[in-house]
């Protein structure tokens, strides 16, 4: 006879799931792809699509068997893989043409095998800048607008910044046309929100559009983003309201740590049943569009009248910090992101609040100083100057290399709009009302290129 | 023949008090072959709440089948009745 569970137990854990959204956010299978490299393209292709095709074919099934096992959805399914300039360096030749062509050849290949596979997205296709440049990465990096824009599953990411190296500028400047022209290139500039950019960026990621499979992991393994944001805000919202903040975040700590051990549990269960190793648990809280899975819904329901409004950067500190703790508490293999997500498309109470002009560009930056990501999926005016792109992921990416934590920017500038206009992708991308951004010029700082220097670690203060 | 190992699974049957609970939820169990292990019952804030600890080794389909199935008898008989793994309540309610 195993451990009696209470009846209460069972009755907090039946609501958590019918009531709240509790489910698997992402499960996620990256996959090596270093064994399949070579300096003749087409038996690159060959390989990859064989070894793709091979380590995944069971991996769909395999998750729906299991959901339907132990009852809770798996939404997600996705497969990250060895960063894609990484894979294709040896098979360019150095005809600049033809290695972009080889590069949106080596995409669509990958939007294939993700569509016979039946994953929702496939992540990688990018790769490491820091401190320079490989002609690879250049290669990859310009491939972007048509590999990513005429593709539908295929997700990328460039890291442009790191704590140990600083930013490379130069990148920063190339990846602000590079943002134009995919979203120019893509229906409703959506293009634009399959591509991250990076500070410090994780190896072991479950949630797209930056993930990847990193150089330091295993062949092939099974990484889990849990729950959304559902759960948390419905504890919160049930507290009473003078609670203090502390005994706010103990509630938020006890409910972090059982749905990440439900996540776990599916991991381990996943990896098993397909022979690979599970890599880890990303404990972030990703919001959906469905109504209450909103990170900005918590934060009000802290007691702030409308996200954006002051306290907001508090609050979603304490969300954050509290999130973590419970996560790690509930597994050793807690890794990818791991925090809050304020993607604001996808997120109705961060929309909302857009919409309202509570929160603008300049806060939401001050809360990515405090979440688990960055600045993502913000939707900003189509004639956004390039350099000025370029200076708000700058900005991003400073506050990740000087704090030693991971930031990102999602821009999608969305031709024809302006600042307050309405578009809608529909599905999990959401809505969004176009941020408005300032008007005046960043040129000269974001043309003056070079390298923005690493951070001094002592004298913290 | 039955299986050596137990696959456990808790059904939650929440709502009005009422005849014949016990004996429709555990007829249609019969059916689909899963063994009740223990009953729990209660009556909290006025409501009827009810947990049954089953064994679906032997069950004809799992939790993801049975669910929907259960649910369907529940709205029949004006009740909320769930199924969840056993596993679940395990990890996040034991450290």
């Amino acid at each position: 006879m195993p451990q009696t569970i209470s009846l209460e137990e069972v009755y907090e854990t039946y609501r958590m799931t019918e009531k709240e959204h509790f489910d698997i956010r992402a499960v996620t299978l990256g996959i090596n792809l270093l064994p399949s490299v070579s300096d003749d393209f087409a038996t690159l292709c060959r390989r990859t699509e064989k070894k793709i095709l091979a380590t995944a074919r069971q991996f769909v099934k395999r998750a729906e068997k299991i959901q339907s096992y132990y009852g809770i959805p798996i939404i997600n399914r996705r497969i990250t893989i060895t960063p894609a300039a990484v894979v294709l360096a040896g098979a360019l030749t150095g005809a600049a043409e033809q290695d972009r062509d080889r590069c949106i050849v080596f995409a669509q290949l990958l939007d294939r095998c993700a569509g016979k596979v039946g994953v929702d997205f496939l992540g990688g296709y990018g790769g490491f800048c820091e401190k320079g440049m490989t002609y690879a990465d250049q290669t990859v990096m310009d491939a972007i607008p048509a590999a990513l824009g005429e593709t539908e599953k295929v997700c990328g990411f460039f890291s442009l910044a790191s704590s140990k190296a600083g930013i490379n500028m130069r990148a920063v400047a190339k990846v602000g046309g590079i943002i134009r022209d995919l979203a120019m290139n893509s229906d409703k500039a959506i293009g634009a929100a399959k591509f991250v950019v990076f500070a410090n960026p994780v190896s072991d990621n479950p949630f797209m559009a930056g993930g990847y499979h990193g150089l330091q992991e295993a062949d092939n393994i099974i990484n889990v983003g849990i729950s959304g944001p559902g759960v948390l805000r419905r504890v919160v919202a049930g507290l009473p309201r003078d609670l203090a903040l502390d005994e706010v975040a103990e509630a938020i700590k006890k409910t972090a740590f059982k749905i990440t051990r439900a996540g776990e549990l599916i991991g381990q269960e996943l990896a098993r049943s397909l022979g690979v190793c599970f890599g880890s648990i990303d404990v972030s809280l990703a919001p959906t569009t469905a109504v209450g899975d909103s990170v900005g819904r918590i934060l009000e329901a802290m007691g702030l009248e409308r996200v954006g409004t002051h306290g907001s950067t508090a609050a979603l500190a304490l969300l954050t910090d509290a999130v973590k703790k419970g996560g790690m508490m509930a597994s050793s293999h807690v890794g990818g992101l791991s925090g809050a997500f304020i993607p604001v498309s996808e997120d109705v109470g961060l929309a909302e609040a857009v919409k309202a002009g509570t929160l603008g560009i300049d806060k939401l930056e001050a809360m990515t100083t405090v979440c688990s990501v960055g600045l993502d999926m913000i939707a900003v005016p189509g004639d956004t100057k390039t350099t000025t792109i370029s200076a708000i992921i700058a900005d991003e990416l400073a506050i990740g290399v000087m704090n030693n934590k991971t930031t990102a920017v999602r821009l999608i500038p969305v031709p024809g709009k302006k600042a307050g206009d309405y578009v809608s992708w529909g599905g999990l991308l959401g809505n969004a009302y176009i941020m408005p951004l300032h008007e005046e010029s960043s040129d000269y700082f974001i043309w003056r290129k070079g390298q923005l220097p690493a951070p001094v670690t002592s004298f913290r203060n | 023949m039955k299986s050596e190992e137990k696959n456990l699974a808790i059904v939650l049957v929440v709502g009005k008090d009422q005849t014949g609970i016990v004996a429709q939820v555990s007829d249609f169990l019969w059916k689909e072959n899963i063994n009740i292990e223990d009953i729990n019952q209660k009556i909290m804030q006025g409501v009827f709440v009810m947990t049954m600890l089953v064994d679906m080794a032997d069950a004809r389909s799992d939790v993801g089948v049975v669910g929907p199935k259960l649910e369907k008898l529940g709205a029949e008989i004006g009740l909320s009745i769930q199924i969840q793994h056993h596993k679940i309540f395990e990890v996040m309610h034991r450290v």
